[in-house]
């Protein structure tokens, strides 16, 4: 038991894995920036505009800014979160357990680790495009004009491991695909709602901002928000931390887990 | 040479388990450079788990393997390197062309596109795929799909090769071809191990095999003194009426005098004899029965070992 859990020991053969992924994604390219960019950026502009408006026009709730600029950063790293998220389960379900893919790459000689760090890196690669192609669109949309902001980039790509290395415990797992629909109903979609990307983390109830302090969404978007809107996050040490833990545990845990499943 | 130095695959005393249950207990084989080796055996006999504890793909075992040199687990990682893998699902790259599996599998070798490429034209032609290099895995039949397989193992120029029921759920023209390139890999100089519960592979195959059963290797040798050892060298299928009832009653009351053993399995009465005259001579007086005579063969020989009762 304890042995499925020793340290990981990825080798450079990870790249071989990310490259097979990302040959399949270049076929397929267009639509899926499409379908990744379509989701999210209904949110952010139905939410923005539309609940926006209904928003009181003398009073300052934002922070001096308007509801979609505010909005702007927590969608970008909920877009990121669903995309390595869904990558990382149905996706990675489907190469371990339907496709056989990963049996296949561990006949050569590529270990699981390998297998496993490259199907986290690829998710997290979708989930950084996913976040630079919302925030192209905050940028044209005017919604941001820091150079702070540049710092998303590398920001949606560590949301992404995190996302990538929780998910992938779920695919190691789960059953059948209809195993993903706890997580999703129970962990990704209550933690959008309390990780304060449709409003301040403040309006909630102190138990409840309590509970937000653990979920990893509010790490991001604590270090979004202020960087899309062009002001240095604080405590920005330590949400960073927070997300490279997650990215780490959740990485280690789900390579634990897949190894007892596959290396029997 | 006393520990055999040059052979690619040696396995010593290798035990697994599941749990409680033991499913590989001892087994013990050493299979030489240039040979084409069999591992036969009933379904849950043990096939599968020794060969992936071969690979290193096995997890926890006890025992000691050594694969093209390296040991097994320790350095599984470099044996995999010189061996190319025919496993028992296909597991194509469903998302690719039949080029394009070629090249993202030699990726995981460390080859590069280039070199990958060179290669592919005659992969393709090896496995009767030319002009398919473009074709989509879905379009390929089940046969062209099982030589597909068998180039992607070859894609890394392996000197040994391992073949998990290669010929599983083909038709017989599928057999023949995948066989003709089996063959092929061994004048090639190349060293195989597969296993198979269709006797007839192993004994156009394999220059030796061993038959497991229950986690131990039950009997080994070559096809051809594994028939010898095993059973007598005539077989007298024996099937009909008998005095107004089956042939299971003339086998229990008659067959002794004639057979050296004597086996009813359905409406069948298998005798083996070294000297059939006798009993053909008998039976010829026996209008109900009807009988095929035949040499004896590897399949007569797995079922003295393994039994007729059938393992689900």
């Amino acid at each position: 038991m304890m042995r499925h859990f020793s340290a990981p020991r990825p080798t450079a053969r990870t790249l071989a894995v990310w490259q097979r992924n990302f040959l399949v994604w270049r076929k397929l390219a267009i639509p899926s920036v499409l379908g990744n960019l379509a989701d999210p950026m209904i949110y952010m502009l139905g939410f923005g505009y539309g609940v926006g408006a209904l928003l009181p026009k003398n009073v300052d709730l934002f922070g001096g800014v308007s509801y979609i600029a505010f909005l702007a950063g927590g969608s970008l790293c909920a877009a990121a979160m669903n995309s390595a998220t869904f990558e990382a389960l149905y996706s990675g379900f489907s190469r371990m357990h339907v496709q056989k893919t990963w049996d296949a790459i561990m006949n050569a000689p590529v270990s699981l680790d390998d297998v496993m760090l490259g199907e986290m890196l690829w998710a997290a690669s979708k989930a950084t495009l996913s976040g630079v192609a919302i925030l192209v669109v905050v940028w044209l949309l005017g919604l941001s004009s820091s150079w702070l902001s540049l710092g998303l980039i590398p920001l949606v790509l560590l949301v992404g491991l995190a996302f990538a290395g929780l998910g992938l415990i779920m695919t190691a797992l789960a059953p059948s695909y209809d195993f993903f629909m706890y997580y999703f109903t129970l962990f990704i979609t209550p933690m959008t709602l309390l990780s304060g990307v449709f409003f301040p983390l403040e309006q909630l109830p102190a138990a409840m901002q309590a509970v937000a302090q653990l979920l990893p969404l509010t790490h991001a978007v604590a270090l979004a928000r202020p960087l899309l809107l062009g002001a240095l996050p604080q405590d920005a040490l330590l949400h960073l931390a927070a997300l490279a833990g997650f990215a780490l545990a959740g990485f280690w845990i789900a390579l634990g887990l897949a190894r007892r499943r596959l290396l029997t | 040479m006393p520990d055999g130095g040059d052979a690619p695959l040696v396995v010593a005393d290798l035990k697994k388990r599941y749990g409680r249950q033991e499913v590989v207990r001892g087994v013990s084989f050493r299979i030489a450079r240039g040979e084409c080796f069999a591992l036969l055996g009933p379904n849950g006999a043990g096939k599968t788990t020794t060969l992936r504890c071969c690979l290193g793909l096995a997890g926890a075992a006890s025992g000691h393997i050594s694969l093209c040199g390296f040991e097994v687990p320790a350095a599984a990682r470099a044996a995999r390197m010189r061996v190319g893998v025919v496993p028992q699902m296909d597991n194509l790259d469903p998302d690719f062309t039949v080029a394009e599996n070629l090249l993202v599998f030699g990726r995981y070798f460390g080859l590069s596109a280039a070199e990958v490429r060179a290669r592919t034209p005659a992969l393709l032609e090896f496995a009767g795929l030319e002009g398919k290099a473009a074709a989509p895995i879905q379009s390929l039949s089940g046969g062209m799909k099982r030589r597909l397989t068998l180039a992607r193992a070859l894609v890394n120029d392996p000197e040994f090769l391992v073949l998990d029921e290669p010929t599983t759920g083909l038709d017989p023209q599928a057999r023949h071809l995948i066989w003709d390139r089996l063959k092929r890999l061994v004048q090639q100089g190349r060293t195989l191990l597969l296993t198979t519960h269709f006797m007839d592979e192993a004994e156009r195959l394999a220059d030796r095999l061993a038959v497991m059963d229950h986690g131990r290797i039950i009997g080994e040798g070559s096809p051809r003194a594994m028939i010898a050892q095993h059973v007598e060298a005539q077989v007298v299928e024996v099937y009909g009426e008998w005095n107004g009832s089956g042939v299971s009653a003339w086998a229990e009351q008659r067959a002794g005098a004639f057979a050296a053993r004597a086996e009813v399995s359905g409406e069948t009465a298998f005798c083996y004899v070294n000297d059939a005259r006798p009993l053909l001579a008998h039976l010829a007086g026996e209008p109900g029965l009807r009988y095929l005579h035949r040499p004896a063969n590897l399949e007569d020989v797995f079922l003295k070992l393994t039994g007729r009762e059938l393992r689900d």
